[in-house]
């Protein structure tokens, strides 16, 4: 176990001292399906050099769901002044997963629709509950996170949108 | 451990070749999350105070990525593990850890990984912090794109058992593979409409354990030492609708959770969903038939799981109708179905105003299976035979629910729920109180109210009414949030139709928490009640407690 531990402390601390300055915040790669049965590879997740906006959130969680139809409210506009691209990346396992395509269909959400059914890619983000909002800015790399949703939150998200495009 | 090391330094070099083409980059992710509760005596609720008087559980990820190579390390400390937490919870040290390579069309893992198989129900190992599951396979695992839209899976390895300063693996083997083909993109042809899709999937899964053999009547029968289980499924999409099914199969395999009989396993599942704007239905039908797979026959409840059989009820959100009686699948038989609704009323409608309004509608019904039990030698071996794909005659649960969400003005929110239950607590036993079938209806009722563009109000009052078990209880929850930042919150739940009068308890807590980004700090005071405590489609009982406590999160 020591040999592990010093083995891996070893490898990062080389390359955080080199490559300090070249280290990104980028996506880790897992392969999920939209909601169309489709594999899609996290790692490649893009926008045209314009933001995206990843959000976790589960059938089950009622934060989660508040906070994506508030947002779903303002994407038109967030996405005519930003041109940013909403992810919501649902983590329901099997009991619920059937429920996502009827549920968002119902309330008429426009995100692309991930199913992240086995916690995969929520957990190699370092998520530990829902909901869990990452914004990556038009390089892909991770600029702000927020966990949690309290009514209010969406102008957070909106600044942080302004900040990402700003020049 | 020296496979670890060695791939390190094999990580290591390779990383440095690539250092000169300059292309990849490495990121650092990880998270840390921390649970302190502090326990005092409270008789009236049961609640107990350990020697230790508190108790932490934590853990920590940090996971290493360079370009197509990755390592990960999970650090764990459960000092003691918090009361309720399943047994295997002990010390401080490495819980998890792997190395990976990933490109295009491989990706390689060696050391601890998570998996699922098509919908669960032959593998699926996963990790679930709040709730003490981690069936993490330890071994390797090789995820591989031969051709467009063709996937191929293979597992090799053992599973946790436990953690005591250290992994502690399970004594079993787990093998299988996955090929899964996307027929629209193996032949794009086929779907000129880009609306028409069928994706076929097939696994294949075996255990080992060493032999044994096992005494019944006045005979010794040998156990099985590999225990192999195949599955098929195929889900079919044609624009707005879908249908999706899976069977699995399992050899014999007696083990502690049927009493160790030789008869097969056997899981169908099958979905048909159709949804377009506004509308959403979605149906289910699940049967089980003796689909208890571990990696080892002895072991019970929580411990080795290689397959998930999730319940086929809604999961619950509110308070009340979450924790009291959530069901659980029987995981030896049953057999149920589920319908649910969706409906959106426009906006601008009658009954839509001029937000629109969402209502649902779920039921569930769950029973045993409609079997005869064998008599003799035969009933000692083989247990039982099933005679239909039908209903057998005990009940299990219904669930009856219907939800109506409406936002009023850009200040006002509301919902309106009503739940009908009649739960089975022999087939689900989440009391000890009472045995048999509780009937209860719940009524819940939320209203939030946006003060200003940061502060918002909110309040949820529900109730339960059944004359069975524990009786009526009420719950009230205030909320006040000042985003982004601070949540104030308050719950008290109110045990007044207890036929104990002494039993007639206010369980009253309070909780302050702070996020910030991806921080979020939570401190909380109060009474716990016992109860049954769920993360998606997994729960674990709790137990009562009365004390402080603290929780930290934070990811990276």
């Amino acid at each position: 176990m020591k040999k592990t531990l010093f083995a891996l402390a070893a490898l990062i601390a080389f390359h955080l001292s080199s490559y300090a300055q070249s280290t990104t915040n980028a996506l880790p790669n897992v392969q999920l399906k939209d909601i169309n049965g489709k594999t899609v590879d996290t790692g490649k997740l893009s926008n045209d050099g314009k933001p995206i906006l990843i959000c976790f959130w589960a059938t089950w969680c009622a934060p989660c769901k508040k906070e994506l139809n508030t947002y779903s409210d303002l994407y038109e506009k967030w996405a005519e002044e930003t041109g940013v691209k909403i992810y919501a990346v649902s983590i329901d396992d099997q009991r619920t997963s059937t429920s996502v395509k009827p549920y968002i269909n119902s309330v008429g959400w426009e995100y692309e629709i991930l199913m992240d059914v086995n916690k995969a890619f929520f957990q190699a983000l370092g998520g530990n509950t829902p909901p869990h909002t990452f914004l990556l800015n038009g390089k892909g790399e991770i600029v702000w996170q927020h966990v949690g949703y309290t009514s209010g939150d969406e102008t957070e998200v909106y600044e942080q949108l302004l900040k990402a495009v700003a020049p | 451990m020296r496979y670890f090391l060695i791939l390190s330094v094999g990580l290591f070099l390779c990383q440095r070749s690539f250092a000169q083409q300059n292309t990849p980059k490495g990121q650092l992710h990880g998270n840390f999350a921390m649970m302190w509760q502090q326990y005092n005596e409270d008789s009236i609720i049961g609640a107990r105070v350990p020697d230790a008087k508190s108790a932490l559980n934590s853990y920590g990820n940090i996971t290493y990525t360079y370009g197509d190579f990755s390592a990960g390390v999970r650090f764990e400390s459960y000092q003691n593990a918090l009361l309720g937490f399943p047994s295997g919870f002990n010390g401080t040290g490495i819980g998890s850890r792997y190395v990976r390579y990933n490109n295009d069309n491989l990706d390689v893992t060696v050391g601890n990984f998570y998996e699922q198989f098509g919908n669960g129900m032959i593998l699926r190992s996963y990790w679930e912090p709040m709730l003490g599951i981690d069936n993490a396979l330890d071994g390797m695992r090789v995820l591989w794109k031969p051709y467009r839209g063709v996937y191929v899976k293979g597992i090799y390895g053992n599973q946790r058992a436990a953690f005591d300063s250290r992994l502690i693996n399970g004594p079993g083997l787990v093998r299988g593979f996955d090929t899964e083909v996307s027929l629209k993109e193996v032949f794009p042809r086929l779907d000129s409409s880009g609306r028409f899709n069928i994706t076929l999937g097939g696994s294949f899964v075996s255990k080992y354990e060493a032999g044994q053999t096992i005494e019944k009547g006045n005979e010794v029968f040998e156990l099985p030492q590999n225990v192999g289980s195949w599955a098929g499924r195929m889900q079919i999409e044609y624009g707005d609708f879908q249908i999706n099914g899976e069977y699995v199969k399992k050899i014999n395999d007696p083990n502690a959770d049927n009493g160790f009989i030789y008869r097969e396993g056997q899981a169908m599942l099958i979905n048909a969903g159709y949804s377009k704007k506004g509308l959403g239905i979605n149906l289910n039908g699940k049967l089980v038939d003796n689909m208890a797979f571990r990696s080892s026959r002895d072991a019970l409840l929580f411990e080795l799981p290689i397959n998930f059989l999730p319940a086929i009820t809604k999961q619950h959100t509110y308070n009340l109708a979450a924790t009291l009686y959530p069901y659980a699948t029987v995981i030896n038989g049953e057999n149920g179905y589920s319908a649910e609704v969706y409906y959106t009323f426009k906006k601008k409608s009658a009954l839509g105003g001029k937000y629109g309004t969402n209502i649902s509608l779920n039921f569930a019904a769950v029973n045993s299976l409609d079997t005869t039990q064998l008599v003799g030698r035969e009933g000692m071996i083989f247990g039982y035979e099933r005679n239909s794909l039908g209903f057998g005659t005990s009940k299990y649960v219904r669930d009856f629910n219907v939800e109506l969400k409406k936002k009023i003005s850009n200040d006002w929110y509301m919902a309106l729920t009503y739940y009908y239950f009649e739960f089975n607590t022999l087939a689900t036993p989440v009391t000890q109180d009472f045995k048999g079938i509780v009937y209860a209806d719940i009524f819940v009722g939320e209203v939030q109210y946006k003060i200003n563009a940061k502060n918002t109000m909110r309040i949820e009052l529900q109730n339960l009414q059944t004359e069975q078990d524990k009786g009526d209880w009420a719950t009230v929850v205030a909320e006040y949030t000042l985003s982004p930042h601070w949540t104030f919150s308050l719950i008290d739940q109110y045990n007044y139709g207890n036929t104990n009068p002494d039993a007639r308890v206010h369980y009253l807590y309070g909780a302050v928490a702070y996020s910030k980004g991806s921080n979020r700090l939570s401190i909380g005071y109060g009474k716990r009640r016992e109860g049954i405590f769920c993360i998606g489609g997994v729960c674990r009982a709790v137990p009562a407690s009365n004390g402080i406590e603290i929780t930290l999160s934070s990811s990276f």
